[in-house]
């Protein structure tokens, strides 16, 4: 095992994130922080308590899963997609380091980076609104395999993107409805039956009911449930970068 | 001695179509530096990249130290050193951090002496923390070669190493080149610059077209193939070579007072003396007479233009 080349491409990759720290941290703070003070204190006050909750502790899950997957999913896509688009590619494929160690440093980096925005998040939806964690530690599983997936996730889209046009696609037009509509500022009990349906095919409201249920035990669907479909899509995503590396697919020619 | 490297019947097609390399043979000897010569598009980065990992081959077999290059990968990669032709490196690293990363990338453990040595052979240790995008075209350069060095490689690839580079550091290059092979480093250069293999190559090889043309000691190439040119400087012009001269095919140059005469060092007879007492009773006055050896671009030239 090629340690050495794991933790060059860890360190190479959180480096990243120390030179553009307004990027990667102060923005996804102040946009939070703007959710909160919109929606929780102008909108929320005047919205009652949904499940026995108030309506700004009721989003903080979902908010945070917003942060977390648009961080994993722009870390890791950026990650790889950077020197495929400048050729430094070149080093790491020249490199005796397996496709494994390649995922663990690229992955490692964006999910590491997601869960301390992540957790920043949290702190600061905490300086709004009461918080409190039911199931620590199915928050902190919750938390994490988000994390990794959706770093594996943005991995394969940085691979996938011709351009920067595709790589932006998931974060800015796939993600946020997603969230939206999972049932990360309501309950969709509160849907009409119709929308209900349509949002079990979402798999945002997995996650971000799991999540939800770890802080308050509330959620729209079984909590096992949710974790099986993390679970399912983080084994879905391997595959695919398994395979994506074992043909070269836009890697090699 | 078994060769360093050792390619068999490598082949390569793209997924365009585009046939690159159609069965190349080709070994390497440890220590030695080898110079490819070969037109654009000749096949030269497409065999080093295969040997780096970078390109999957489509047939045959490349070992390296003994070692298959796809099912021992990392073994031949470790010893292996690429400086590619493409001027590519991060813009906003800095030259110590991306040196540093390229040996981590390697599995080795940190030597900040090692790189800073590495760094200082190069010129490059006052510009350490100067960001890569601040570079010149020539440093950069040096960063490549440097990052490649960082790692101690036993085989190093330099693809077209000078291209676009300024005499001085071109230079700098030859001796880094020098001392590298005196460290026991094998070195497989790729170029258009013919002088530079004249001048640095243990052996040369022509590729063309995909496929390896020859392989041969440079001095050895030099004289089989090359052509001589003797050039007679005659006393008074002449308006017309003299009919009984025509068998030796000579040229007249000047205002007609040199005559050119071109033969092969590798044939039994040079035609030399018959000249010389054909030129006496045809009745001319020599005043001087020179020979010239026709550089290795000529050759390259005539190989590469027969091939097609």
């Amino acid at each position: 095992m090629n340690i050495e080349g794991v933790r060059a491409i860890y360190l190479f990759e959180m480096a990243r994130m120390r030179r553009t720290l307004l990027q990667s941290v102060v923005s996804p703070v102040i946009t939070t922080s703007l959710y909160f003070i919109v929606f929780g204190a102008a909108i929320g006050s005047r919205m009652q308590e949904v499940d026995g909750i108030s309506y700004g502790a009721f989003i903080a899950p979902g908010l945070i899963m917003l942060t977390l997957l648009n961080q994993c999913i722009g870390n890791g896509s950026f990650g790889i997609y950077f020197p495929k688009f400048t050729g430094t590619i070149y080093e790491i494929l020249s490199s005796p380091i397996s496709t494994a160690e390649i995922l663990i440093g690229y992955v490692g980096a964006a999910a590491t980076k997601g869960l301390i925005v992540g957790t920043i998040i949290l702190l600061t939806a905490s300086a709004f609104v009461d918080i409190s964690i039911a199931h620590p530690f199915l928050m902190a599983l919750f938390f994490v395999l988000t994390a990794v997936t959706f770093s594996l996730f943005g991995f394969m889209i940085g691979i996938w993107a011709k351009d920067f046009e595709q790589l932006n696609i998931f974060p800015m037009l796939v993600i946020p409805p997603l969230v939206f509509l999972g049932g990360s500022f309501y309950s969709i009990n509160m849907l009409p039956p119709f929308w209900q349906t349509v949002s079990h095919f979402n798999p945002v409201l997995y996650l971000v009911s799991g999540f939800r249920w770890s802080f308050y035990e509330i959620a729209d669907v079984n909590p096992a449930v949710s974790l099986a479909i993390v679970v399912g899509f983080l084994v879905a995503c391997l595959s695919v970068t398994a395979w994506i590396f074992k043909t070269g697919y836009k890697l090699k020619s | 001695m078994a060769p360093i490297v050792s390619i068999r019947n490598l082949t390569k097609r793209y997924a365009t179509g585009f046939t690159a390399l159609k069965g190349v043979d080709l070994d390497i000897e440890e220590g030695e530096i080898l110079a490819l010569l070969g037109p654009n598009g000749a096949g030269k980065t497409t065999m080093i990249s295969i040997i780096c990992g970078i390109v999957t081959p489509s047939g045959g077999t490349v070992t390296v130290a003994g070692h298959d290059i796809l099912a021992d990968y990392r073994k031949t990669r470790s010893i292996i050193g690429l400086v590619p032709q493409e001027l590519t490196l991060d813009s906003f690293e800095t030259v110590w951090s991306t040196v540093s990363f390229s040996r981590g990338l390697h599995g080795r453990k940190p030597d900040p002496a090692l790189i800073e040595r590495i760094l200082k052979d190069l010129s490059l240790y006052d510009k350490k923390d100067t960001m890569l995008r601040h570079l010149s075209g020539g440093m950069r350069r040096r960063v490549l070669i440097a990052k490649a060095l960082s790692y101690e490689p036993k085989v190093l690839f330099l693809d077209e190493p000078t291209a676009g580079v300024d005499v001085s550091l071109r230079k700098d290059m030859w001796q880094l080149v020098e001392r590298l092979r005196a460290a026991g480093v094998t070195i497989i250069l790729t170029t258009h610059y013919i002088e530079e293999a004249e001048e640095i190559a243990d052996r040369i090889g022509v590729i063309n077209g995909g496929r390896i043309l020859l392989v041969e000691d440079k001095k050895a190439l030099m004289t089989k193939l090359g052509r001589k040119q003797l050039t007679v400087e005659l006393a008074e012009p002449l308006a017309a070579i003299p009919p009984s001269l025509a068998p030796f095919g000579l040229a007249l140059a000047g205002t007609g007072e040199r005559l050119v005469y071109e033969f092969s060092t590798t044939g039994e007879r040079t035609g030399i003396s018959s000249l010389l007492s054909a030129l006496s009773q045809a009745g001319l006055r020599v005043r001087d007479v020179s020979t010239e050896q026709s550089s290795l671009e000529d050759i390259f030239v005539e190989l590469v233009g027969e091939d097609r």
